[in-house]
């Protein structure tokens, strides 16, 4: 995947590569950094380093006695099982392989639901704790003025936006939490496709789309 | 953990060498004796209850051994991949989710890890956990409560700018070598 890919510049905080490695974001979360990681060897390699800690963590964490017969429970589990095979996934061409996991296809089989002002969006089947959404920003297009009452991550998989803080192209990942309020704004040479993770609903500011809010989910 | 944390100086990887070579069973005893218990506890610290927590480190170590063919010891120490089983195997039984993995590495084919490669990163990791053993233990506390858990995400934002900043140059230096395992 990392093949002619544009430079990413825009990671992973620490923070969220330490609740990935210590595995306690909600799945929506766990998708989309698992997609960027997919395209970024820098944030794999930071994230080598987390799972290290938590090694170095299970080495050093107080012992809890095993059953008495534990071990040859485990061995009777074992006894006549054959070595598991490197997980084979379906590669899907253009596409990471945890997004394409979700998606079932390539992202032409995407079914999208407009949301208003050319935006289309997809809701991926995940935890309920957070959503995890495609989002179809046409050339030149906005999302509509949104805050966010919790963390939303927003990586891009296909042609680039801007909003107020940057400019962000395909692999790059925008990390925003409630003291963003902005307006991703598609580049103008093509249309824009990005994955995006929230916990909370997002605020609009607009009165429409505040009322559409509830019927269309975002 | 202990302030007296000790470094297992036994070769792990050797063990699992075994077990992918032979099905050595007694080298799966020692890893077994060694490390269940370790899982066990850090799963109960993690909020699992005693039964549950029984199961799930058996589970672990029948896939250690089932997957032993898939480890490599230039990536991670044997503590660091069976931690990596350890948290799936939570979020599977505890949370009833799916794991989203990244992609794998276009690795070459079959290729042998390279032997200084391996001892490098398994020394590293040793360091890691002794850095981490050493940390003041407020700071340690943290880290801990972080992956068992019990601090939510929003105060791992706030909080763990210190302790990951004081741990950072420690780190650095298993992340090149790891990094460099990932070119």
């Amino acid at each position: 995947m990392t093949a002619a890919m544009t430079k990413i510049t825009h990671h992973l905080t620490d923070a969220l590569l330490m609740a990935y490695s210590a595995g306690t974001l909600p799945e929506a979360f766990n998708l989309t950094i698992a997609t960027h990681l997919s395209l970024c060897d820098e944030c794999r390699a930071r994230l080598g380093a987390f799972d290290s800690v938590g090694g170095a963590l299970l080495e050093g964490c107080d012992t809890v006695a095993m059953a008495d017969d534990s071990l040859e429970a485990t061995l009777a589990r074992i006894t006549g099982a054959t070595p598991a095979a490197a997980p084979r996934r379906k590669r899907v061409e253009g596409l990471p392989a945890p997004l394409a996991d979700y998606i079932g296809g390539s992202l032409d089989a995407v079914k999208w639901r407009p949301v208003g002002m050319g935006v289309k969006q997809a809701i991926l089947r995940t935890s309920r704790d957070a959503t995890a959404r495609l989002l179809y920003i046409p050339a030149g297009a906005a999302v509509p003025d949104h805050g966010h009452r919790g963390t939303e991550l927003t990586l891009v998989l296909r042609g680039a936006f801007r909003d107020e803080t940057d400019r962000f192209g395909p692999g790059d990942i925008e990390v925003a939490d409630e003291s963003l309020h902005h307006t991703p704004v598609a580049d103008i040479g093509a249309d824009c496709i990005c994955l995006a993770a929230t916990d909370a609903p997002l605020r609009f500011r607009g009165l429409i789309p505040r009322i559409a809010q509830p019927f269309l989910r975002i | 953990m202990t302030a007296q944390h000790k470094t297992d100086t036994r070769d792990w990887v050797a063990h699992i060498e075994r077990i992918r070579d032979q099905e050595d069973r007694r080298a799966f005893a020692e890893l077994f004796a060694h490390f269940a218990p370790r899982i066990k506890g850090f799963l109960i610290r993690s909020g699992t209850d005693m039964a549950l927590a029984e199961e799930c480190t058996q589970d672990v170590m029948a896939t250690l051994w089932q997957k032993s063919h898939l480890f490599d010891p230039t990536r991670a120490s044997v503590a660091t991949w069976i931690f990596t089983i350890a948290r799936n195997r939570k979020i599977d039984l505890l949370r009833k989710q799916r794991r989203p993995e990244p992609e794998d590495l276009p690795w070459g084919p079959e290729a042998e890890p390279d032997q200084e490669e391996a001892l490098g990163l398994q020394q590293e990791c040793a360091r890691l956990g002794r850095a981490i053993a050493e940390l003041p233990e407020k700071q340690r506390e943290l880290i801990e409560r972080a992956y068992f858990g019990d601090l939510s995400h929003s105060e791992i934002a706030e909080e763990t700018g210190l302790p990951l900043g004081t741990i950072k140059s420690r780190i650095r230096l298993a992340l090149d070598r790891l990094r460099h395992a990932m070119k």
